[in-house]
């Protein structure tokens, strides 16, 4: 990616964001049921519900709404939650690091199992034990993450009870962490006590985002690490005397992950959609788990602040996807 | 005296097309052999068999291929893994596929070199830049920090002429290194090969449908067709008296300057001569920078 392209990339992202928030911000006006519907107690007179929807503004025209909550946001103001009655943007910031900090644990064991699992594939090719790798890669890839999910709680949380199944840390652990981000400043701190602690809960939650994207790391990468080997550089380096393991690793994985990297990296995305369900399934504190609540409550304002968020980050996603692309291929670097 | 390359009554087959049918070749130490036939002959596979390259589904059926007296086909993996891109080398057909698209060319020869010879990186650098003068590119340091896509296509292909070259190699199988180059490049990267066969003092196996070229660079020849030997001799025999049908086609179907491309005549050995010697001055070799 040239710097050209980077700055483009940029001048784009608030349109992008922009044109998410309108969507969002129709479609729950547009769906049936609203916040005050949800939160008010049985036997309430017409005046009462009017009053709240006066408070929380909903009383507005459409537009008139989306221009204040947009003039909000704009100054950084995400407006109250309604459901959970705090500051929505601090609602965020304390849930996201959980969820990326799962995202990222998972999105390194599937990378680990997938690039092994590719690479014995490949040493096989042509025999038949290839078959075994390939039908396992179908059989991870056919099961969805939240499925994962609930076989993982069945058999470590309740048939084999060796691993928590609920939350991110035992409330009794006393942290006194300075951020959100538990995992990674405990690790970066040396309290391992606390790392190792953290690790055991988010294990199972973990795997169950991890496998099916494995399966998908593990299938690109094979089908390209095929293709690259087919290719004339690495049949000639056959005639130069190395050995096919050699060849595997030197001149054909350096290009088979560039098409790797680009069309699996892309699909981290849908590990993180995977959070919503798997964080609930594992009562797991992070903004998935906090979206299906949003979700149940009609709470706008907290809904809409995870849309964005959401929306930031499979951004932010692509870029650095796009960046690693460039940095692995010398053909995209000089244009 | 052992002859360089032994190929003896070999068979290959794929499925069920036998794309070899018992072709017998010999190549002598510093020999120049051109291997011509029309396409589909088993040129190629004939090469790719002596370079241990064949498909994953061909297999040779019978035969003997021997280097230096010893039999590739029978010797350990490891042995022949020894051997080739070091005493066994190849110039491949296509320069813009044959280099990795990732790597440097100077992390590209100095791997190789690294690979056979017992050199340190700092000294297989060196003997790289060595090597890419050799093939007369200017600012060979330069050159090694690039990629294949940041060198022209002839660039390339002097690059992978160096890297036949690179460990000394006693056989150098050439499989058609012109044909994807314009004309004046072409000339360039035969003078090239000559020079450096003649300092190596290896023995070349030039696989060519071109008649010219084997006129040219090649003292000795061979004529493929469906997978046999059908004439074989010095150069200047066998494009003035070709004893087969088959080859006086072959030489019919080549056109020249000097008459119209149908007729069935020999080629003068004047003319031959003239060609033998033009390709032997060999200091006008272009010497080329990087775009
Ligand atoms: N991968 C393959 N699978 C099946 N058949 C093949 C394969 N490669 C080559 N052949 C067949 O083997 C025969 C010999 O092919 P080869 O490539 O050696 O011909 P060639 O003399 O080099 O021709 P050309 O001048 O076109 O390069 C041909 O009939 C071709 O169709
Ligand atoms: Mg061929």
């Amino acid at each position: 990616m040239r710097w050209g392209e980077l700055i483009r990339r940029f001048v784009l992202i608030p349109p992008t964001l922009f044109g998410v928030a309108v969507i969002v911000f129709v479609l729950l006006r547009v769906v049936p049921g609203d916040p005050i519907a949800m939160m008010i107690p049985p036997g309430a007179s017409e005046a009462d519900i009017g009053r709240l929807r006066a408070l929380y503004g909903l009383d507005q025209p459409i537009l008139q709404q989306f221009a204040t909550w947009l003039g909000q946001v704009a100054s950084g103001d995400f407006g109250r939650s309604i459901s959970v009655r705090q500051n929505v943007l601090e609602l965020l910031l304390a849930r996201l690091p959980a969820t990326i900090e799962l995202a990222l644990l998972a999105t390194m064991i599937a990378v680990l199992f997938g690039v092994f699992a590719a690479l014995i594939g490949i040493l096989l090719r042509g025999r038949r034990a290839e078959w075994i790798v390939d039908g396992g890669i179908g059989m991870l890839l056919a099961i969805p993450d939240f499925l994962w999910a609930l076989i993982l709680l069945l058999l470590f949380g309740v048939l084999i009870p060796l691993l928590p199944i609920s939350g991110r840390i035992d409330p009794e652990i006393d942290l006194s962490l300075r951020s959100n981000f538990y995992l990674i400043e405990s690790v970066l701190t040396g309290r391992f006590d606390i790392a190792f602690a953290l690790l055991h809960h988010m294990i199972l939650p973990a795997l169950a985002l991890a496998l099916p994207f494995a399966a998908l790391v593990a299938r690109l990468l094979k089908a390209s690490l095929a293709e690259a080997e087919d290719q004339d550089y690495a049949q000639i380096a056959r005639a130069r005397g190395y050995s096919r393991p050699d060849i595997l690793l030197h001149e054909v994985f350096p290009n088979a992950l560039i098409p790797t990297v680009a069309l699996g990296g892309v699909q981290v995305t849908l590990l993180l959609g995977g959070t919503v369900l798997v964080e609930r399934i594992f009562s797991y504190e992070g903004i998935g788990n906090m979206a299906i609540d949003a979700v149940i409550n009609r709470d706008f304002p907290l809904i809409q602040g995870l849309v964005l968020t959401f929306a930031v980050l499979f951004i932010a996603l692509n870029l650095v996807v796009d960046l690693v692309v460039t940095m692995l291929d010398p053909r995209l670097r000089h244009g | 005296m052992t002859a360089t390359l032994t190929v003896d009554g070999l068979k290959v087959a794929i499925g069920a097309a036998n794309v070899l049918r018992g072709a017998s070749l010999e190549v002598q130490p510093g020999e120049v052999r051109g291997l011509v036939g029309e396409s589909g002959a088993g040129k190629s596979m004939l090469g790719r068999a002596v370079l241990g390259l064949l498909p994953s589904n061909a297999t040779i059926t019978s035969g003997r291929i021997a280097f230096e007296g010893r039999d590739l086909l029978a010797m350990a993996e490891a042995e022949r893994r020894g051997l080739l891109g070091r005493r066994i080398a190849l110039i491949p057909q296509d320069p813009m596929t044959s280099l990795n698209p990732v790597k440097r060319i100077g992390a590209q020869i100095g791997n190789l070199l690294r690979h056979h010879l017992d050199l340190s990186k700092r000294a297989a650098l060196a003997r790289a830049a060595e090597l890419l003068t050799e093939v007369a590119i200017r600012e060979p340091e330069r050159v090694l920090a690039l990629y294949p896509h940041e060198i022209s296509g002839g660039m390339r292909q002097r690059v992978l002429i160096a890297m036949a070259f690179a460990c000394d190699p006693a056989l150098v199988i050439a499989d058609e290194p012109t044909t994807a180059l314009d004309v004046t490049v072409q000339r360039q990267v035969l003078q090239l090969v000559e020079r450096l066969r003649l300092r190596y003092g290896s023995a070349v196996l030039f696989v060519t449908h071109d008649l010219g070229v084997v006129a040219k660079i090649c003292r000795s020849m061979t004529v493929l067709h469906a997978g046999r030997v059908l004439e074989e001799g010095e150069t200047a025999n066998v494009l003035t008296r070709p004893r087969h049908a088959y080859t006086r086609a072959l030489l019919a179907a080549t056109p020249r300057a000097d008459r119209p491309a149908e007729a069935l005549r020999p080629v003068p050995p004047a003319l031959i001569e003239q060609l033998w010697s033009e390709a032997y001055r060999l200091d006008d070799v272009a010497v080329v920078g990087a775009a």
